[in-house]
């Protein structure tokens, strides 16, 4: 998810050495207690809150909670160590296509869950089920600007808003971003970016903005750049956006249209002894009205249909789930970008160093 | 000790045995791990043990037209069993494999997982027509010539990388296209910047030595203290706070805002202003201190010698004393411009995204893209640069000059 890097080596190297250690799988592994992993921190905390507990007093069973940074080298290690103690993984949706392809992954089993038709189709895939869904969004200080941009192209217009941009330094999420600003759909943008004469449309767009970004590279770090006034406006992660509101008294504003949104999924890893109670408890909280618990906590959409029914209009209106904001949204391509991001980060490079 | 003077040989067995734990310790700790860093920028081992089959089916391919059925059979098989001890194993190999042939050829990423995948089921007749049915790009040289230039065990792949030049299929050189080009004109701004960087820090650097070295015994202590107290700062703490003091609504520009000397804030951060500014602050300290050292042991007899012959202040300077302090000026500045070259943090955080040097260049690829073949060829390059610049320094100057007389 969103944080990333550092970390991501520590919890590997925890992970090998936990795995190194003589007898610590095997012997274990029979009947050792549900073990879920996922991202820790407020984010976690709300999990335990809305889904774990609920659970464990529910089937009566104990649940071992675990964290990590992501980086799919953390699951190969794992399986490959054949002393794997992890059973259901919160995983990005890189890590879901990356392992999924080298069966690192259960498939899953929709139909003791539900069904595929209980979720959104964006959650749906072969070896997951779809868990949260986040955006990069349009976020501007409304203390600064009460009127502030309505779209993409509006951020690239200096002349009506004047000021800095703020955009991710990498070329994933920036060049569809341009595409977007540029007057292209949704639906067309993926295609495009697969042409050349699309990735110079997208560059030749950047080059209007070009003397006019301040690049980020950690999600922490646009709520700063703006609560600072060093950029009028930036890309960020709505999540965060929210939480500045929310915890640090500021009033960011958001603009929705065009926002590129992605999923993070729960997974089943490969041989798992705990499969059938890992299933149980995403069937539980596959529910909707379980899964309404967890907006009001922390602002990421969920995606069980008919859950946003149960959520207070005022925090649906912040999630990339509601009807308003997800018309429109993009969701971002990991296939795409595995084949092409070597390629394009070259080009990105290039460019953004001239 | 009858004999009194030790045999030479034995003098030199017992000097070879003190020293002999701090050459292990170097070696062992210094040497043998960059030695083996550095290795990556030429080691091929992601795809040859893969596509063993198919490496050796190509190694006599001249590279001009599409290899025949012999090496769609040999990808075919060697596909089938890296799947299935990937399925049994979870080692990810055919993944690393394309994630390295991507890095030559974009599409490769989804491509060789994709064929793996499809050949794991039986089919009747010719592998050819079999794997061109999955992905028609098969049929083309480039993905071929990829996995011949990928198939090790060393290659110049990444070094030819950080060079902007590549190989085609047959094996010759050419440059990179224009838009993906990238390392010369980066390893020109890194040097450029040094060279910037040692400048700024000579002009201020050689008057505040001069400064110290002529002070009365009392206020060198205050002034040293002054030239010292920054070094012993950390050096991510020292280029946050020029973050603090250089923001848009940070100390400078509410301080000008106040005298109403500028309307609007001034953009300081995020351009190489500032990193040049921060690096100087840094670096300063290793401009000074040698200086002052060979101002410091300087015969002030001479100058005073000089001016009291016949010749102005300035040409006693120009003549005598510069000449004499010019070790101290010659090692500041080589150990300034060598650091400048490593200079990472600074102009990550100070910068504008123009104003990377090299060393952003090893972390993106290291840490970011976990591409460490390239990481090590950009080491390289940085080593080169610097070993260049010590050997035209040493045929200039000469290193033992570099000690105060």
């Amino acid at each position: 998810m969103l944080r990333r890097g550092f970390g991501a080596m520590l919890a590997l190297g925890v992970g090998i050495l936990g795995c190194g250690l003589p007898g610590a799988g095997g012997a274990q592994a029979q009947g050792r207690d549900l073990t879920i992993v996922s991202w820790g921190g407020a984010y976690q905390d709300a999990q335990r809150e809305v889904f774990f507990r609920p659970w464990q007093q529910q089937s009566q069973a104990r649940l071992l909670e675990e964290t990590w940074d992501g980086g799919v080298g953390v699951l190969r290690a794992k399986i490959q160590s054949g002393a794997n103690n992890w059973d259901l993984v919160q995983v990005e949706s890189e890590e879901l296509l990356l392992g999924c392809e080298e069966g690192l992954f259960e498939k899953m089993d929709f139909a003791a869950i539900g069904g595929r038709d209980h979720y959104i189709p964006e959650a749906v895939s072969e070896c997951g089920v779809g868990n949260i869904l986040y955006s990069f969004v349009l976020a501007y200080d409304r203390a600064r600007m009460p009127e502030g941009p309505k779209n993409w192209a509006e951020f690239f217009d200096t002349a009506k808003f004047p000021g800095k941009r703020g955009l991710r330094r990498g070329p994933k999420v920036t060049l569809e971003i341009a595409l977007l600003a540029d007057g292209v759909a949704p639906s067309e943008v993926y295609r495009l970016l697969g042409t050349n004469a699309g990735v110079d449309r997208a560059f030749r767009k950047l080059d209007q903005l070009k003397k006019d970004i301040i690049w980020w590279e950690r999600g922490s770090q646009p709520p700063q750049l703006l609560a600072s006034g060093e950029v009028a406006m930036t890309n960020a992660y709505n999540g965060r956006i929210s939480a500045a509101n929310q915890n640090d008294g500021r009033n960011f504003g958001i603009a929705w249209a065009g926002n590129v949104f992605t999923l993070d999924s729960w997974v089943i890893m490969k041989g798992s002894p705990n499969r059938q109670a890992a299933l149980d408890f995403l069937k539980f909280v596959g529910q909707p009205d379980r899964q309404a618990g967890l907006p009001p906590r922390i602002p990421y959409g969920v995606t069980a249909k008919g859950a946003n029914a149960g959520l207070p209009p005022a925090v649906l209106a912040n999630l990339p789930t509601a009807p308003e904001n997800i018309e429109g949204a993009l969701q971002l391509n990991d296939q795409f970008w595995l084949d092409n991001l070597d390629k394009l980060n070259q080009r990105f490079n290039n460019w953004v160093s001239r | 000790m009858a004999a009194g003077v030790a045999t030479p040989l034995k003098a030199r067995l017992a000097a070879a045995a003190l020293v002999a734990p701090l050459l292990l310790f170097l070696l062992g700790v210094f040497v043998l791990p960059i030695g083996a860093f550095l290795f990556r920028a030429v080691q091929e081992s992601d795809v040859a043990p893969v596509l063993p089959r198919t490496v050796a089916a190509l190694s006599a391919w001249d590279g001009a037209a599409p290899p025949g059925e012999a090496a769609f059979a040999a990808l075919v098989e060697d596909l089938r069993e890296a799947r299935a001890r990937d399925q049994q194993s979870g080692g990810g190999e055919v993944a690393r494999a394309s994630a390295r042939l991507n890095a030559d050829l974009p599409g490769f990423r989804s491509l060789l997982p994709m064929t793996a995948r499809r050949v794991a089921a039986p089919f009747e007749g010719e592998a050819r027509a079999a794997v061109l049915a999955i992905s028609e790009e098969w049929g083309a040289i480039a993905p071929w010539a990829a996995i011949r230039r990928a198939g090790g065990p060393v290659s110049d792949f990444n070094l030819l990388a950080v060079l902007d030049l590549k190989r085609d299929a047959t094996g010759g050189l050419g440059t990179a296209p224009p838009d993906e080009a990238i390392f010369r004109a980066i390893l020109w701004r890194t040097l450029w910047m040094g060279v910037l960087a040692t400048a700024i820090c000579l002009a201020i650097g050689y008057p505040l030595a001069w400064l110290i070295a002529t002070a009365p015994p009392r206020a060198v202590p205050w002034l040293m203290a002054g030239v010292l107290l920054p070094f012993w700062t950390s050096l991510i703490v020292r280029t946050a706070a020029w973050m603090v003091l250089l923001q848009r609504e940070g100390v400078v520009n509410a301080a000008l805002g106040a005298l109403r000397l500028v309307e609007e804030p001034l953009p300081l951060l995020f351009n190489r202003g500032a990193v040049l500014l921060a690096m100087v602050h840094i670096l300063l300290p290793f401009m000074v201190l040698p200086i002052y050292a060979s101002l410091k042991s300087l015969d002030w007899r001479l100058p005073r010698a000089a001016v009291s012959l016949g010749a102005s202040p300035a040409r006693a300077f120009r003549r005598v004393t510069l000449p004499l302090s010019l070790p101290g000026v010659g090692a500041g500045c080589l150990l300034v411009f060598i650091q400048a070259l490593g200079f990472y943090v600074t102009p990550a955080l100070l910068g504008g995204a123009n104003d990377q040097m090299l060393p952003y260049f090893v972390a993106f690829y290291a840490s970011r893209t976990v591409n460490w073949g390239m990481a090590a060829a950009l080491s390289c390059l940085i080593l080169a640069a610097v070993a260049v610049i010590l050997a035209v320094y040493g045929r200039l100057v000469g290193f033992s000059r570099m000690r105060p007389a």
